[in-house]
């Protein structure tokens, strides 16, 4: 027995991959046609030759519980995710206007602070920040870019429209998942690439060194380039490790760096200190430097922000970008696009209330069985109000914590997250996703083809972190020729 | 290549040479034990001695005991000189650089660690003790081979077998410092004797054959300890060691300091032999070389670990 598209019903989500049972998208039709070709058994067996490549690769993500790390093989799901090339083109220009615009928020709030003179963006949203580092005022990075390596997480509600959920500045991770699920979907359906003009990502680590070599204080044809990781208990470890080996740059830790007399950053060799150029940290901002931020920073580099207002040495993603990180800023993305760009956001917000404002707090009070409630300054989905899957206990608390914190949290309606089909079982089920594309800026910009797909492996679960029970899928710009 | 990568691969390397050095030394002694009569004074807590860790043992039991020596030295993880703790530190290196190494041997040296936490308690008992410390001289000298034929002999690579054959050539003055000891002052009691604790000795080290195929006539103490010392071809000698030592720092960057002294150590093992073996000076001689080495490891982590330090 073939694989039925017709018994396949995505029911009031949108689901990428068919417009209704039996009927598939046009830049999917490739894709579905060939799967119906297939028997469940035919599929499982691909799943499961997935599932070993995986494991061969070691590819692995880090849980950390009970105390102990524990590497686990990375849950995949083999049916790709599909996007057309023209829809894709439009979500790239809307990505890279966004960083743009943000760039520029950034390097204007630690330098003239026009936006808030202008009264367009609320001045007590920055000094509440706690994202805002006042250590960063005054510092202008090369090209004026703060933000070089973006990851934004991208939903499409029932309507088929996509929107912008998160701006990850800080240090988004995913990518290594990204170019692995891509090697392993070629040894998985090799047929597929070779007649479908599937767009490439695996020049991401050439693009990224490209992006970080253009910050180098020295003009130097090979730039002296590092990542620097918070070692190996860092549940993102594997892919520093994967990004530095694909880049030829050092792996460094804390340990590794000194800064000398001369402001300068130095590694230390077995051949003795050599200059650092770049670079490129997985730290988070208040463990970067122990002169400066948390004194008990073990991870960190005593002198690195010294080094780097000196002109020094560029750090990527620069200390302080975070401050347009923060969901309650989020909620002020598209009036910072109009402001610094003149132009309106190409790709929508969600529609986000901001507790801290009167009027939106005493709707979200009102409102919370219907709202997501969201702490302002935590990522990995945790801390989190799903006001339709909440108990009264749960919604009474959140209640009190808005009350409590107002600027601390904002609330958006629920989304009903776009679906793709997903193997469970031998069967193909919708399985609702998200889409978190890497977007890069330094002298030039580029965005990833497609992305990372995180799907949520759970029946109706809208929780696609991976910490939480979610996997991820290859994901497919493809040019149909149509357009 | 980053001083802390170096300095994990050579700790990883000397972890491993120590823990199969352990195992070889409980597992020989063990066998040429059975061979002794109990006049000859020998017993267990030589090995405390030899290994160098008295003070240690002395404090954790103050008693002493068989049994607790061969915990102490086996399958005590909190006994920093037991196989487990050498395994596990050799795993907390291996793990720490997973990147450098193939992958094939982060795994053996993880397995191998997993296999010792289980079965080493298992060792202090008579009946499972050679067969378990077997299976860990076994496995590490596999993961010796793996990484000599798996992985490029780059820096990386060097650093490796600098840790080990400094830890290789320690071991060894250990053993013969403590034959010195105890067993030429039991051979003035009972002649014979002396026989089978070099045999022992020289099994130890996996040196019983190669002996037999260097010196080839009866076995005399005399040759035991020149053999030991000064064969340049076997593997487990301080020469070989020494020369072995030489030859990765070659390849080294900024390798002046730490060659320097390697060669002085060259110069004293292959000079100061003393004639016609006396005890005292026997085991003044393998102090001094013991001094040394950890020298030779003072000047290389200076060079290469602390280059802050060294500029």
């Amino acid at each position: 027995m073939k694989i039925s598209w017709s018994e396949y019903d995505p029911g009031d989500a949108w689901d990428e991959l068919l417009s209704a049972p039996g009927l598939p998208r046009p830049h999917a039709r490739k894709l579905t046609n060939y799967l119906a070709s297939l028997t469940p058994a035919r599929l499982s067996r691909r799943q499961q030759a997935a599932e070993r490549a995986i494991v061969e690769m070691g590819i692995t993500f880090t849980v950390y519980s009970e105390g102990q790390n524990i590497d686990r093989a990375w849950p995949f799901d083999i049916i790709p995710r599909v996007v057309a090339a023209s829809e894709w083109r439009h979500i790239e220009t809307g990505l890279k206007q966004r960083l743009t615009a943000l760039n520029m928020f950034i390097d204007d709030i630690y330098n003239e602070q026009r936006i808030l003179a202008a009264k367009r963006f609320p001045r007590e949203v920055i000094e509440t920040s706690g994202n805002f580092l006042r250590e960063c005022m005054g510092a202008r990075p090369a090209h004026g870019v703060w933000a070089h390596v973006c990851g934004s997480d991208l939903v499409r509600d029932a309507d088929g429209t996509v929107y912008v959920l998160e701006d990850n500045l800080r240090v988004p991770s995913g990518v290594s998942y990204m170019l692995e699920n891509r090697i392993v979907t070629k040894q998985v359906f090799p047929e597929l690439f070779a007649h479908s003009r599937i767009l490439p990502v695996d020049n991401y680590a050439s693009m990224l060194f490209d992006t970080l070599a253009s910050l180098s204080p020295r003009p130097l044809d090979h730039p002296e380039v590092v990542v620097l990781t918070p070692g190996i208990y860092n549940s993102a470890y594997f892919e520093h490790a994967y990004l530095a080996q694909a880049m030829g740059a050092e792996l460094v830790e804390g340990g590794d760096l000194v800064v000398g007399d001369d402001n300068c950053v130095y590694m230390r060799t077995i051949a003795g200190l050599e200059r650092v150029d770049v670079v490129y940290r997985r730290v988070n901002d208040t463990f970067l430097d122990p002169e400066v931020f948390r004194h008990d920073s073990m991870l960190g580099v005593p002198g690195l922000m010294r080094a780097w207002r000196a002109g020094n040495v560029a750090i990527a993603n620069a200390p302080g970008a975070g401050v347009a990180d923060d969901k309650l800023v989020y909620a002020y993305v598209p009036d910072i696009i109009r402001f610094y760009l003149d132009e309106d956001a190409i790709l929508p917000n969600v529609p986000t209330r901001a507790c801290i404002d009167d009027d939106d707090r005493r709707y979200v009070l009102d409102h919370l069985p219907e709202l997501v409630v969201k702490p302002v300054n935590e990522s990995g989905g945790y801390g989190m109000l799903i006001g339709p899957a909440a108990s009264q206990k749960e919604i009474d608390r959140f209640a009190s914590l808005v009350k409590r914190d107002p600027r601390n949290y904002v609330a958006q309606p629920v989304l009903n997250l776009s679906t793709a089909p997903t193997l469970v079982r031998g069967r193909l089920e919708p399985r609702h996703l998200d889409l978190r594309p890497f977007s890069l800026q330094g002298e030039r910009s580029a965005v990833t083809a497609g992305g990372l797909t995180r799907v949520a492996l759970v029946k109706g679960s809208l929780v696609v972190n991976s910490s939480q029970g979610g996997g991820s899928k290859d994901t497919w710009v493809v040019e149909t020729g149509e357009d | 290549m980053l001083s802390r990568v170096a300095e994990r691969m050579y700790w990883g390397a000397r972890y491993l040479e120590r823990a199969e050095n352990t195992a070889r030394l409980v597992r020989v002694y063990d066998a040429a034990l059975l061979d002794l009569p109990d006049e000859a004074g020998v017993g267990w807590p030589l090995l405390v001695d030899i290994c160098g860790v008295r003070e240690l043992f002395n404090a954790r039991h103050p008693k002493g005991g068989d049994r607790e020596t061969l915990r102490f030295l086996i399958s005590d993880p909190d006994s920093p000189s037991s196989i487990t703790a050498s395994l596990g530190q050799a795993r907390e290196n291996f793990r720490t650089t997973r990147d450098q190494c193939p992958t094939e041997a982060w795994r053996s040296v993880n397995e191998l660690y997993l296999y010792g936490r289980k079965t080493l308690p298992k060792a202090t008992s008579p009946r499972r003790r050679h067969e378990v410390l077997s299976e860990i001289v076994q496995r590490t000298q596999q993961l010796t081979g793996l990484l000599s034929g798996t992985m490029s002999h780059g820096d990386a690579y060097n650093f490796i077998r600098l840790g080990r054959n400094l830890e290789r050539a320690d071991m060894t003055t250990r053993i013969i410092d403590i034959a010195a000891a105890t067993l030429l002052g039991a051979r003035t009691k009972e002649n014979g004797l002396d026989n089978t604790l070099w045999m022992a000795v020289l099994k130890s080290l996996s040196g019983y054959q190669m002996y037999r195929q260097y010196v080839r006539r009866r076995i005399r103490d005399e040759d035991v300890i020149r053999f030991l010392l000064h064969d340049p071809l076997f593997p487990r000698a301080v020469a070989h060691c020494l020369e072995d030592l030489e030859t990765s720092m070659l390849k080294l960057p900024n390798h002046e300091i730490p060659l320097r002294a390697v060669l002085r150590l060259q110069r004293i093992v292959a000079t100061q032999l003393p004639q016609g073996v006396e005890e005292a000076a026997l085991r003044k001689l393998m102090d001094d070389l013991q001094l040394e080495l950890a020298d030779v490891h003072r000047q290389l982590s200076t060079a290469w670990f602390l280059p802050d330090q060294a500029a």
